[in-house]
C-alpha cells in the first residue's frame, strides 16, 4: 500500500529525514518509535503533505501512485489520514458541519451521492459511538475549548467518518489519561480491517499495549535504525533509547573505522 | 460667507423643484425644516478627505452632483412578486416597502403589526402623532455637523415612522425594505426612519437595502431611534445595495434609563458605503450592543464610523465589528467610545477584527477610547490578519479543497457576529454571501 524509498526531507533548510525506507502492506499496523527530535512527526506530516516540509530526495508511492505529487486534500480524498499531534481549533465551524463537508468531499471524489444533513446525522451518531464521543461536542466549534483528550478523540472520530486506507496517528497517545487512551485505542482497533493500514507514531510503548503492532521501527537522526516485531517495543521500554543511540554510534564508528 | 455657498450647489435646482412639489396636507413646519437643512448642507458642503472623519473615504463622485433626486419615480410599476425575494420570512406580515425612496402601500404587509404603530412618514406628519414627529425628527442631529444628514432632511419625504406607546411590544420584526428597482441612472433617494419607542416597549427592526439590478444610484439614509426608559429595541441592518451603488447612512439612537439598543449592521453591497452609527447612552443604566460585519470584494469600499457616547453612570456598551476583505477592496473602521466625567461605572468593550483574504485588500482601523473619569471598565482592540496556514492545512488534510477550506475558515471568522442574528433568513443570506463558492450547504 505504501512504499517509502530513500526519503530525505528538510524543514526551514534543516535536514530532518535522511533516507527513510519503509514498506507498509494493507492489514498491517506499524509503530514508528524514537527519541524526541528523531524525525517521527516530520515523517507523519510529509505523508499528509504539510507545506512547511520539503522533500529533497526519494519517493513515496501510495497504491502505486506518486503520493508526493498530490495536494494534501487529494491525498485525504484518496484515503490518507493524519491524526494530528496538536489538533487545530477552527472557531465558528461546528464539528458536525466540518465532518459532513469532509465526508461529502470524499464521496464526491469517488462518484458517490452526498449525504444530506439528516442522513449524515445518523452516520455520525453511529461513528461517534466508536470513540464514545459526547453528542454535545458535535455542535461545538471544531476542537475549540476541547480538552486534550477530547481533541484526540475527535481526531479518531474523523478517522471513523472518513475511513481512510492509511491512517497515520501522530503521538495520539500524548496527553491522554489511561481511560482516554483506552477509548482511543479501542476506537482504532474497531476501525481496523484487512484492507486498511495504520502507522502509529509514538514516543512511548504504552499505546502499543492497546494497539498491538505487527512491526516496530526505531527512527533516529532521520533514519530507521532498527526494525522488528512488537518485542522491539518492550526492549525499548526496558532499556530506553540510549541503548539504540549507543548501538547506532557504535555502528557508525565501526563504519568510519 | 463660506466657500461652499458661493459655489452654486449642484443640488440647488433639484431642491427648488422638490420644494414646489410638496404634497397637499404637508405641515408648513416641515418646509421650514427642509429649507434650514438645505442651507446647512450648502454651508457644510460635501466632506473632503482633508477632514479627519473622511480621510480614507472619498465622496467626490457624489459631490460632482450628477445624482438627481428620484422624485418622479415613485410609481415605478412593480409586481408584488418582484419584491418578495427581498422580504425576510420572519417579516412576511410586517414589512414596509419603499421603492426608490417612496412608500408603497400596495407592496407592504402590515397585518402582524398592531394598528397605529407604524406608518409612512408622509402620513404620520399629517396624522394624530404629527406633534411627536415634529418634536423628535432631527433631534439627534441638532448639532448640524453632518452634511449628508442635512441633505437627507432637505429632501425628506418618504420614510417610516414607528411609534410604540408605553408598554407595547411588537412580536413580529418590522422590516423596512428600501428597494432600488431599476432606478434611472444616477438617481438619489433619501430614506428616513424615525422610531420612538415608549417606556418599557419592545421592538425589533430589520432595515434592509436591496436592489433589483446593477445600476448606479445613491442612497442617503437617516435613521433616528429613541429608546425610552426600560425599553428594548433591536435593529438589524442589511445593506445589500447594487455593487455599483453609493450608500451613505447615519444611524443615531438615544437610549433612556435602563433601556437597551442592540444593533447589528451588515454591509455586503455598494461600491462605496459609509455607515455612521452613534449611540447616546443618555440616562443611567442604559446599554447597547453594536455589532457589525462588512464583507467586501474588488471595487468595494466600506467605511464604518461609530460613536458610543456614555453620558451617565452605569452604562454598558459592547461593540464588535468584523471585516472580511477580498480582492482589491478597502474598508475603514473608526470606532470611538466616549465616557463623560459623570459616567461612573461605565463598562465598555470595543473590538474590531479584520480578515484580509488578498494582498490587494486594505483596512484602516482606528479604535478610540476617550475617558474622562477613573471609575470605568473599558477595553478595546483591533486586529488585522490572514487565514492561518495551519488551520488551512488541517482542513485540507481532511479532504477539503483549498477554496472550500478558505471559505469555511472565513465563515468561521464571521460566525461570531452571524450567530447573534436572531433571524434564520438573514443568517442564511449571510452564509450564502460568505460561502458563495461553496456548493455544499452547511446546516446540520
Amino acid at each position: 500500500m505504501l512504499e517509502i524509498r530513500d526519503l530525505h526531507a528538510t524543514v526551514e533548510g534543516k535536514e530532518i529525514l535522511r533516507g527513510i525506507n519503509l514498506t507498509i502492506n494493507k492489514g498491517e499496523i506499524h509503530a514508528i518509535m524514537g527519541p524526541n527530535g528523531s524525525g517521527k512527526s516530520t515523517l507523519a506530516k510529509i505523508l499528509a503533505g504539510h507545506p512547511a516540509y520539503e522533500v529533497t530526495k526519494g519517493e513515496v508511492l501510495f497504491e502505486g501512485r506518486n503520493l508526493l505529487e498530490l495536494a494534501p486534500d487529494e491525498r485525504a480524498r484518496e484515503g490518507v489520514f493524519l491524526a494530528f499531534q496538536y489538533p487545530v481549533e477552527v472557531p465558528g465551524v461546528s464539528n458536525a458541519q466540518f465532518l459532513r463537508l469532509a465526508y461529502n468531499e470524499k464521496r464526491k471524489h469517488h462518484g458517490e451521492e452526498e449525504l444530506d444533513p439528516l442522513e449524515f446525522k445518523d452516520l455520525l451518531a453511529e461513528r461517534a459511538k466508536i470513540v464514545e464521543m459526547d453528542a454535545g461536542l458535535m455542535s461545538r466549534s471544531v476542537n475549540e475549548g476541547f480538552s486534550g483528550g477530547e481533541k484526540k478523540r475527535n481526531e479518531i472520530l474523523q478517522m471513523a467518518v472518513l475511513e481512510p486506507k492509511l491512517a497515520v496517528l501522530d503521538e495520539t497517545d500524548s496527553g491522554l489519561d489511561i481511560d482516554a487512551l483506552r477509548v482511543v485505542a479501542d476506537g482504532v482497533n474497531k476501525l481496523r480491517t484487512p484492507e486498511n493500514a495504520v502507522v502509529l507514531v509514538t514516543h512511548y510503548q504504552r499505546l502499543l499495549n492497546y494497539i498491538v503492532p505487527d512491526y516496530v521501527h526505531v527512527l533516529y537522526r532521520g533514519r530507521i535504525v532498527r526494525s522488528g516485531g512488537k518485542e522491539l517495543a518492550y526492549e525499548l521500554e526496558e532499556k530506553g533509547y540510549d541503548w539504540i543511540k549507543e548501538a547506532v554510534s557504535g555502528q557508525q564508528s565501526a563504519i568510519s573505522a | 460667507m463660506s466657500q461652499a455657498i458661493k459655489e452654486k450647489s449642484v443640488y440647488a435646482d433639484a431642491f427648488r423643484e422638490f420644494s414646489t412639489s410638496a404634497p397637499e396636507g404637508e405641515p408648513s413646519w416641515l418646509a421650514r425644516v427642509r429649507e434650514g437643512a438645505f442651507e446647512r448642507f450648502e454651508e457644510l458642503g460635501f466632506p473632503t478627505t482633508d477632514e479627519e472623519d473622511w480621510k480614507y473615504t472619498n465622496v467626490s463622485a457624489l459631490a460632482r452632483g450628477t445624482f438627481r433626486p428620484a422624485i418622479e419615480e415613485a410609481n415605478v410599476s412593480l409586481e408584488a412578486g418582484a419584491v418578495e425575494p427581498f422580504v425576510y420570512e420572519e417579516a412576511r406580515r410586517s414589512c414596509l416597502v419603499f421603492v426608490n425612496g417612496a412608500f408603497r402601500a400596495d407592496l407592504s404587509s402590515l397585518e402582524a403589526i398592531p394598528r397605529g404603530v407604524v406608518s409612512d412618514l408622509a402620513s404620520a406628519l399629517a396624522g394624530e402623532h404629527g406633534d411627536i414627529v415634529r418634536d423628535n425628527l432631527g433631534r439627534l442631529f441638532s448639532k448640524g455637523d453632518d452634511a449628508f444628514a442635512a441633505l437627507n432632511t432637505a429632501f425628506l419625504r418618504g420614510g417610516a415612522f414607528i411609534h410604540l406607546p408605553a408598554g407595547v411590544s411588537v412580536d413580529a420584526p418590522v422590516q423596512l425594505l428600501f428597494l432600488s428597482a431599476s432606478p434611472e441612472a444616477e438617481s438619489a433617494s433619501f430614506p428616513r426612519v424615525l422610531v420612538v419607542a415608549g417606556r418599557d416597549s419592545r421592538l425589533d427592526i430589520i432595515e434592509s437595502h436591496a436592489a433589483t439590478g446593477e445600476s448606479v444610484y445613491f442612497t442617503n439614509t437617516v435613521v433616528e431611534i429613541f429608546v425610552g426608559e426600560g425599553a428594548r429595541v433591536t435593529h438589524c441592518k442589511v445593506q445589500d445595495e447594487s455593487e455599483r451603488a453609493f450608500h451613505v447612512a447615519a444611524t443615531r439612537a438615544e437610549v433612556g434609563r435602563s433601556g437597551a439598543y442592540e444593533a447589528t449592521s451588515v454591509t455586503l453591497g455598494a461600491q462605496l458605503s459609509r455607515h455612521g452609527i452613534e449611540v447616546l447612552l443618555a440616562s443611567e443604566g442604559a446599554e447597547c450592543r453594536v455589532d457589525g460585519l462588512y464583507i467586501v470584494g474588488t471595487g468595494q469600499h466600506a467605511d464604518t464610523h461609530s460613536l458610543i457616547d456614555h453620558r451617565k453612570p452605569h452604562g454598558t456598551s459592547r461593540q464588535n465589528y468584523k471585516g472580511i476583505l477580498d480582492g482589491k477592496s478597502r474598508a475603514v473602521f473608526n470606532g470611538r467610545v466616549f465616557v463623560h466625567d459623570g459616567a461612573f461605572q461605565t463598562d465598555a468593550v470595543q473590538s474590531n477584527k479584520n480578515l484580509l483574504l488578498s494582498t490587494d485588500a486594505r483596512i484602516d482601523t482606528k479604535p478610540q477610547l476617550e475617558i474622562y473619569n477613573d471609575d470605568v471598565k473599558c477595553a478595546h482592540g483591533a486586529t488585522v490578519g490572514q487565514l492561518e496556514e495551519e488551520e488551512l492545512f488541517y482542513l485540507r488534510s481532511r479532504g477539503l479543497h483549498t477554496d472550500l477550506a478558505r471559505n469555511l475558515l472565513t465563515y468561521g471568522f464571521a460566525e461570531e457576529i452571524v450567530a447573534k442574528i436572531k433571524y434564520d433568513s438573514i443568517r442564511a443570506q449571510l452564509d450564502r454571501a460568505i460561502l458563495n463558492r461553496l456548493h455544499a450547504r452547511l446546516e446540520v
